[in-house]
């Protein structure tokens, strides 16, 4: 049992990981489509 | 919605997983707790693998159709690739540390693995420092390819040299049936996750795209 602490360091890098790619990716596209709405409203503009 | 279906399907296989390794199969008797480890070390060596096969058939794809797709697939798959060999080589630096007595030794399948990590990282060095679209991806193809190299040397370090690293296991017969599934789920759990970010990173990459083409447009 002396090796438990391992075994939950090991399982808490892998969903730490995980999950802060899955941040990384969710707020990135966050940012992405908040700026193609915005060009796309400024190039609307352009046109009219 | 495809991203809908797989997110499903990898938190329900992942749960199924995570039963498994923790409650389902046995304790090893010769190494105790700290070998249900090996139940996500595996399968996300597995995943560099794969993700690095991927990388090596999507750059050879691009070197000869030259369709940016390729690339984009290529990419996507070394950055989800880069994220899980991470991950490996730090569960096993974890799981050494009570079995060997050390987080890390240089024997022939660790370094070849920790070579394995420093030419996905290679890869993105290369991606960041070339600016020009086409000479980005002809390079970055390239190192895919020749990197690929890299991953039989680590499948067969364990029988070509003398290792500390366990030797195949699976295929000599040295787990019991219950070890067996939980492996297999465990490997369906992360290739599902796998699909998953893959498939996220490529609508990311078309978004960025979308975002460039824009910016294009603005400019002129």
């Amino acid at each position: 049992m002396d090796n438990l602490g391992y075994l939950f360091a090991a399982f808490a890098v892998i969903w730490v990981g995980l999950f802060a790619y899955i941040l990384f990716l969710a707020q990135k596209q966050r940012q992405l489509r908040h700026d193609i709405d915005w060009l796309k409203e400024t190039l609307k503009k352009e046109v009219e | 919605m495809k991203i809908k279906i797989l997110l499903g399907a990898s938190a329900a296989l992942m749960l199924v997983a995570l039963y498994m390794v923790f409650i389902f199969v046995p304790t090893d008797a010769e190494t105790g707790v700290i070998q249900r480890i090996f139940y996500f070390h595996v399968p996300l060596a597995w995943i560099a693998f794969l993700a690095f096969f991927i990388v090596f058939g999507c750059s050879i794809m691009y070197l000869w159709k030259r369709d940016k797709k390729w690339d984009v697939l290529a990419s996507s798959s070394a950055e989800v690739g880069l994220v899980f060999t991470t991950l490996f080589l730090l569960t096993g630096s974890i799981w050494a540390k009570p079995v060997w007595g050390v987080w890390w030794t240089w024997d022939s399948r660790l370094t070849s693995s920790l070579i394995l990590w420093l030419i996905y990282l290679a890869y993105f060095i290369i991606r960041s420092y070339i600016s020009e679209e086409g000479q980005r991806a002809r390079f970055a193809a390239i190192v895919g390819i020749i990197g690929f190299i890299d991953v039989p040397i680590i499948a067969l370090a364990i029988t070509l040299w003398r290792t500390q690293h366990p030797g195949p296991v699976i295929f000599e017969g040295g787990l019991v049936t219950e070890m067996v599934w939980t492996l297999i789920i465990s490997i369906a759990a992360f290739t599902s996750l796998y699909i998953l970010l893959f498939n996220y990173r490529v609508l990311i990459k078309q978004d960025e795209d979308e975002l460039n083409r824009l910016k294009a447009l603005l400019r002129r």
